[in-house]
């Protein structure tokens, strides 16, 4: 579905990605593991678009999306929450299901319905401005947000980063959930045990190399939690 | 009292003509961080739609002209946009520059065209005399001017709260990566809010025919007063624009009236100075958990 070939990407002239190759197989859960700093949100910004690619290759469902802008990988079902929990703060939390909606191509507003589904407490605070909510409930906006544009492939960035215990079990749930129902998802974590749980299969990524990749079973050896202690 | 009643509706018509050009540059400056000095000429070129069509329907040029100056304008704008700012994003002195080259040009172009000297334009007959009040007079073309202005904000703020296109528009305005990343094509929306601006301008050019005659200069007068509302007013908020707009074209013109012109300036720079001390962020503020 997602396959990645060779990535290289950086900022100016600092280089961040060297070489990265990932696969994404249709209702997959890949998460994407690695100390800070060590290129993961730059490796999910380059899929999507946000910071152009200086050589490799992104394909989405057999077709070469790597010069396309974000918006277009958007339209061709690729959904990405970026990192910090964003909205748009002073529109509605309505207004921001509404607005991606109204971006995407199929405009069917029973997917905001279905989104809802998902995040039931978001519900009650559909009229609140999203500035005013909580750091969790503006996360979970934020997936829902992606999901309402019905992607095929969902992108997280530590969609549990920063946000209340009682609330990243829900997000947790969210995301299983979605897995399960056929979803494909990339997702980039820092909790090991986190993705334990979840992912079909994993890359370990250091100093913009891809370091380790397995399935979860072989995530339980030492050499990871080496590759991955601070 | 009697001067200051006289005085009232030359400060709201002129406080009402800072806001339309305001609401535009709130926006273009506001949403892709522009700063367009050809907008004043995009009201030069509203203001002598006025006079080109005072040839064809005579004396209903001003109310014709309202919708063909905001099409003309705003189709100089999206030009504009389209041919050279796009290509300066992100590099605000370099568009400052761009911006008023082109604003000499246009300003020549229209020398060129219509020549030097001042032109009129006749305003209809319905405009002329006032509404008696407290034993002065508000002139009808002033009223209009209000009315107008309040007419096009009230436009503006169901256009961004009620449309999908204005809701996109305000998401640009919120976060442009984000916008990107949900799916919305961020360039046709800036071109739409190109348009959008600068056709009001060119509204404002109509309304100024009003009030004075019309010459190729006429958008270096306001310019940078609207940049002033802006500022004040907090980028891109529709009820900062409005309070600034009101503030300081009340304000300017009372001064000028019980001083002069040159000290008039000194005093709303002065007071505007001290403004920004205190509220550098202007009037309104984008404020949110999101941003603090």
């Amino acid at each position: 579905m997602l396959s990645v070939r060779g990535l290289e990407s950086g900022y100016g002239r600092a280089r961040v990605l060297f070489g990265v190759s990932l696969d994404v197989e249709p209702g997959q859960l890949v998460c994407v593991m690695g100390r800070n700093g060590v290129g993961k949100t730059t490796l999910l910004n380059t899929i999507m678009g946000v910071i152009p690619a200086t050589a490799g290759t992104v394909t989405f469902e057999g077709r070469d999306v790597t010069r396309l802008k974000p918006h277009e990988r958007v339209r061709l079902g690729m959904g990405y929450v970026p990192q910090g929990h964003e909205t748009f703060p002073q529109l509605s939390v309505l207004g921001n299901l509404l607005v991606t909606l109204e971006a995407s191509p199929h405009r069917d507003e029973s997917a905001i319905d279905e989104a809802l589904e998902i995040f039931p407490r978001l519900k009650p605070l559909l009229k609140r401005r999203a500035g005013f909510l909580s750091g969790g409930q503006q996360q979970q906006l934020a997936i829902a947000r992606a999901l309402v544009t019905r992607p095929k492939l969902l992108i997280l960035d530590e969609p549990t980063e920063g946000i209340q215990p009682s609330i990243i079990l829900e997000i947790e749930e969210a995301i299983e959930r979605l897995h399960t129902s056929g979803l494909a998802v990339l997702l980039v974590e820092q909790y090991v045990d986190l993705a334990l749980r979840m992912a079909d299969r994993f890359l370990i990524l250091d100093a913009g190399h891809v370091v380790h990749s397995g399935s979860a079973d072989e995530l339980r050896g030492e050499e990871v939690h080496r590759l991955l202690a601070v | 009292m009697q001067a200051f009643l006289n005085q009232l509706p030359v400060g709201l018509s002129i406080a009402a003509v800072l806001l339309l050009i305001a609401l535009g540059l709130t926006f273009t400056f506001g949403q892709m961080g522009v700063i367009n000095m050809a907008h004043g000429e995009f009201i030069m070129a509203g203001a002598y739609t006025a006079y080109l069509l005072q040839a064809v329907v005579g004396t209903a040029a001003v109310p014709v002209a309202l919708p063909v100056a905001f099409l003309v304008a705003g189709a100089m704008g999206w030009l504009l946009e389209r041919l050279a700012i796009r290509r300066f994003y992100g590099r605000p002195l370099d568009t400052l520059l761009l911006t008023w080259g082109v604003s000499l040009v246009l300003q020549q172009l229209a020398r060129d065209l219509f020549g030097a000297p001042n032109v009129q334009v006749v305003a209809p007959g319905w405009l002329s005399g006032g509404l008696p009040l407290f034993g002065t007079q508000i002139p009808y073309a002033r009223l209009f001017i209000l009315a107008l202005a309040v007419g096009c904000v009230l436009a503006i703020w169901a256009y961004l709260a009620r449309s999908s296109q204005g809701r996109r528009m305000q998401a640009v305005m919120q976060n442009r990566r984000l916008a990107a990343i949900g799916g919305i094509n961020t360039g046709r929306v800036d071109q739409l809010t190109f348009f959008i601006g600068s056709g009001l301008a060119g509204i404002a050019g109509v309304a100024l025919t009003l009030i004075g005659p019309v010459g190729p200069a006429l958008g270096t007068y306001y310019i940078v007063d609207a940049f002033l509302v802006v500022v004040c007013g907090g980028l891109g908020r529709l009820g900062g624009a409005v309070l600034a707009a009101f503030g300081l074209g009340l304000l300017s013109s009372y001064a000028e009236f019980w001083t002069n012109a040159s000290l008039a300036k000194v005093i709303v720079f002065a007071v505007i100075i001290a403004f920004l001390q205190i509220r550098p962020q202007g009037l309104f503020v984008l404020r949110s958990r999101a941003l603090t």
